[in-house]
């Protein structure tokens, strides 16, 4: 099993107010206990009892924290890099960009892809939501946002609808149609109701719930068709500024990362916070599960993406390099999890050996911050978008040659990477 | 959910240049004289400039310090232009660094971006309104609009700006020259960075602002982890007994929460690393041909979903996981093939509806409830799931009051018979040693350059995802039709069982 929520109890008589609740499980002492949200912020609340002080409370937090770092460090017992030395080297890798798909007339600030794995939906500053066909380069839909700064964009699972948010503090559903003339904004679906701007949103399973993470530090769980707010997660200090839902089989969890340093997993049905992972020195801009789903890699703004592994509770491995010195933006996994692209404000792309803890490559061609990264659902190719106002589909190009110019689409052919590199910059 | 009393809603603080207290360091390392660039003396028309650096010698010295290759250096060495450590003498408007013998120059601390941030329009007002003194009133196009613009704006103190630009001027006159030629070189340099002219971008252009400001320090990242439900206006957290409380009880829930061995996990990541290694389309090259690459699109038919017989490297997939079997669409079809046959097909069919009442709208969900009742848990039902007593009892009870968690304890039960008993089996049935013999090894494809042209021009547009799930829901309704259970009584009261 991947996570700890799938046998947990999570839905019942509330142990203090015996309503008929999503639980939390909490512990008093060892005590195992099951109560509701509103009976643990009571219980948080409740006034000072004889004997303890705000000194007192503290000084528990800090036995029980120390308690905790020695229970961690017991388990661990190795390091990555020694399991990885088992792991066969990466060979050399040559990315070629294989489309770049113009269209967007300012920053593209976030992008998904289509579980059909050609088409992809991305969203720009000006406003403007684009579903393009990435494999024939065309626009398939475009919608205008009333709002600018559109930073969040989500695919359907079934293809169906588009989801997209930003500075207007909403999460609004486009369903998307066959006719190519139909006005989408008519049939717009206002969903998520935020008191900040929305930073990041995502399907869950299926087309009817929407999870969307908010500046104003909350995550919340929307029913799409009546607006409902099914479940929120409060636990942040400060602006959530990414989410990914885990891949695992029960599919019970999530995890988000904010501003305040903080990566924190959830469980989706009760709203508690499970796990909590705090060692980044600068806030977090992209949170994505490993492909079984017992780890998370995040990207933060001090310029290392690190790994974290769920089921130790603790981080394992630091990506970084002295000559990186600017902030990651975005990250995914390749299929298998050995790779992992990240993205960064200095305009270059890092491929990092997940084991091995190397980089394996630094790709260039954007002429502006990578804003998001993410790698096809069937792991053939990644797409990275920028603030230069493009999106470029790329790939490993081993052995193939030709170059070809086509409309407003370049491709580049294997060569030595120095030719490839864009050279637009003018 | 927080309910936030700001009257200003927008976002204030200013965000994430952290990564520019290392480029400072690094910046003030080149500066060193003894082992930083090499710089000479500049004649620029009749003055000499001190400390000119030279593009190519700045290109060396970061290869040498960074170790890394050239390309990486110069894209950095862009960054220091572009950020306004270093500026270029003569093309000033254009901040990339160019290798050659290009020259430039360190940027005086004073005008570093952490230093003086924002750039105020008040000093750019000032800084205008100065050349415009200088240069007699041809400023360049673009600083002439911002002129305008603030002259509109910033009306009411014209007067002070014009009065502190002529001060300036005055004061500047007293300079000497190689000094004032530096000095307004670097003050340029320093505008063209925060005010670029139209239609380039900034390196300062950093977004939006964050509501709280993470590079405060006014809290201690190493003292409590604070877990509050509502964020302080102030940027940090006010240690009161209930945030207190709330961190204790999620370090009481997290200590009693097992964990398990670094060892363990770190060799399950290695394993399943390797075991995905020949799926991986970065690592291994997929047949027939990666469809990006050869803009043929047989990848993605091979792999469909309606497709005959699988490729071998699907199949082989499958057998990896549970969840890699159903999470693959072709998987799932085989995997229910097999359970039919084995009449034990009401699993996967109460596996799915209770997917699809977990994940569907709140609407659906008393519906919904009842009628996986009457299929699944009811005694006596047509497709009766065979799970424990203690389980159904608690199932049953809870649908008196359906909410999409309901189903939870019996979705769990029967995943886990699936998982653990009828998946290993389908191992070994003949349906998936018959498919295993018959997959697919489609062979790689070698296309000339012609061909890959006219692969290009005849790029498959594939079926709309759309359509797609419109057929699959078709068939999906069929299906249930199917699976409903036939009502003899109905069918005698039509006389459609002929008794003679």
């Amino acid at each position: 099993m991947c996570d700890q929520t799938f046998l947990a109890i999570t839905f019942g008589p509330c142990d203090s107010c015996s309503e008929n609740r999503p639980l939390m499980n909490l512990y008093i002492k060892t005590e195992p206990i099951n109560y509701c949200s509103l009976c643990m912020e009571i219980m948080a609340c409740q006034g000072l009892a004889s004997g303890e002080t705000l000194k007192s409370l503290k000084a528990e937090s800090e036995t029980l924290r120390k308690k905790l770092e020695e229970e961690r460090k017991k388990l661990h017992d190795v390091e990555l890099e020694k399991v990885a030395e088992k792991a066969e080297a990466l060979g050399e890798l040559n990315m070629k960009t294989r489309r770049t798909l113009k269209g967007h007339g300012n920053k593209v600030l976030c992008m998904d892809w289509c579980k059909d794995k050609r088409r992809i939906v991305s969203s720009s500053q000006d406003g403007k939501v684009i579903v393009w066909d990435a494999f024939t380069t065309n626009k398939e839909h475009a919608v205008t946002m009333p709002t600018t700064w559109v930073m969040a964009c989500a695919y359907a699972p079934s293809g169906c609808a588009i989801a997209c948010g930003g500075l207007d503090n909403k999460c609004s559903v486009y369903p998307l149609s066959l006719d190519k003339d139909e006005n989408l904004a008519a049939k717009k679906k206002s969903v998520a109701m935020h008191t900040n701007y929305l930073s990041g949103c995502t399907f869950t399973n299926s087309d009817m719930q929407i999870l969307t993470s908010s500046g104003d530090g909350t995550s919340a769980l929307w029913d799409v068709e009546s607006g409902q707010l099914l479940q929120s997660f409060h636990g942040h200090s400060a602006d959530v500024l990414t989410l990914d839902l885990a891949p695992s089989e029960t599919g019970n969890t999530f995890v988000s990362g904010g501003s305040d340093k903080k990566a924190n997993v959830w469980d989706l049905r009760s709203g508690q916070n499970v796990q909590s992972f705090d060692t980044h020195d600068s806030d977090i801009n992209c949170v994505k599960y490993y492909p079984s789903g017992d780890a998370f890699a995040s990207a933060s703004d001090d310029s290392t993406c690190r790994l974290f592994d769920l089921r130790a509770d603790r981080e394992v491995s630091i990506y970084s390099k002295d000559s990186i010195m600017f902030g990651a933006a975005s990250v995914d996994f390749s299929l298998s999890g050995r790779l992992l692209f990240a993205g960064y404000n200095d305009y270059t792309i890092n491929v990092w050996d997940v084991l091995k803890g190397t980089r394996v490559a630094i790709l260039f061609g954007h002429e502006n911050r990578v804003s998001s990264l993410r790698v096809s659902p069937d792991g053939t190719a990644f797409c990275s978008g920028s603030w230069d106002n493009t999106l470029r589909v790329r790939q490993e190009g081993r052995g193939v040659g030709r170059e070809l110019k086509q409309g407003g689409t370049t491709l580049y052919g294997s060569g030595p990477r120095a030719a490839v590199m864009s050279s637009e910059r003018d | 959910m927080t309910i936030r009393t700001l009257r200003d809603y927008g976002q204030h603080y200013r965000p994430r240049m952290a990564c520019l207290k290392h480029v400072e360091v690094f910046v003030v390392e080149m500066q060193d004289p003894k082992s930083g660039v090499k710089g000479a003396d500049q004649k620029l028309n009749v003055t000499i400039i001190p400390h000119v650096i030279n593009g190519q010698d700045i290109l060396a010295w970061i290869v040498t310090k960074m170790k890394v290759t050239t390309e990486e250096a110069q894209a950095f060495g862009t960054m220091l232009v572009a950020y306004g450590y270093i500026y270029p003498l003569q093309n000033h408007r254009k901040l990339v660094l160019v290798p050659d013998s290009t020259l430039y120059r360190f940027q005086t601390p004073y005008f570093w971006p952490v230093q003086k941030w924002p750039a105020e329009d008040i000093d750019y007002a000032v800084y205008l309104a100065r050349r415009n003194i200088r240069k007699k009133g041809m400023l360049e196009p673009y600083e002439q609009q911002h002129y305008d613009n603030l002259h509109k704006w910033m009306n009411p103190k014209w007067d002070f700006i014009v009065m502190q630009a002529t001060e300036q001027y005055k004061a500047n006159k007293e300079r000497k020259k190689p000094d004032r030629v530096v000095l307004d070189c670097q003050e340029r340099a320093y505008w063209i960075v925060h005010r670029p002219p139209r239609r380039t971008h900034s390196a300062m252009d950093y977004g939006l602002d964050r509501l709280i400001d993470p590079n405060a320090e006014e809290w201690n990242r190493r003292a409590l982890p604070v877990i509050t439900s509502c964020s302080s206006p102030l940027g940090f957290q006010v240690l009161t007994f209930d945030v207190v409380r709330r961190t204790n009880i999620f370090l009481t829930q997290a200590l009693m929460r097992s964990a398990v061995k670094s060892s363990v996990s770190l060799t399950a990541f290695v394993k399943f690393v390797t075991t995905h290694h020949n799926h991986d389309p970065f690592l291994t090259t997929p047949v027939p041909s990666n469809p990006w690459i050869t803009d043929s699109d047989e990848f993605w038919q091979l792999n469909s979903r309606s497709v005959d017989i699988p490729t071998k490297l699907s199949v082989e997939r499958w057998v990896l996981s549970f969840w890699e079997l159903i999470s693959d669409p072709r998987g799932r079809v085989d995997f229910k093939l097999f359970l039919k046959k084995e009449h034990s097909a009401e699993n996967m069919a109460f596996y799915e509806a209770a997917e699809e009442m977990r994940w569907g709208a709140a609407s659906a969900i008393p519906e919904k409830s009842q009628f996986i009742f009457n299929t699944f848990l009811k005694p006596g039902a047509p497709r009766w799931i065979n799970i424990d007593g203690r389980t159904m009892g608690l199932t049953v009870k809870g649908l008196v009051v359906p909410h999409r968690y309901v189903l939870d304890a019996a979705q769990t039960h029967i995943f886990l018979l699936m998982k653990k008993d009828t998946f290993y089996r389908y191992l070994k049935s003949p349906v998936h040693k018959d498919m295993q013999k018959r997959a697919l090894v489609p062979a790689p494809h070698v296309f000339t350059d012609a061909q890959l042209e006219a692969n290009v021009r005849n790029r498959n547009p594939g079926i709309s995802p759309i359509l797609q799930w419109q057929q699959e829901e078709e068939e999906k309704a069929v299906a249930a039709v199917a699976a409903r259970p036939i009502d003899v009584k109905a069918m005698v009261a039509t006389n459609k069982l002929d008794r003679k």
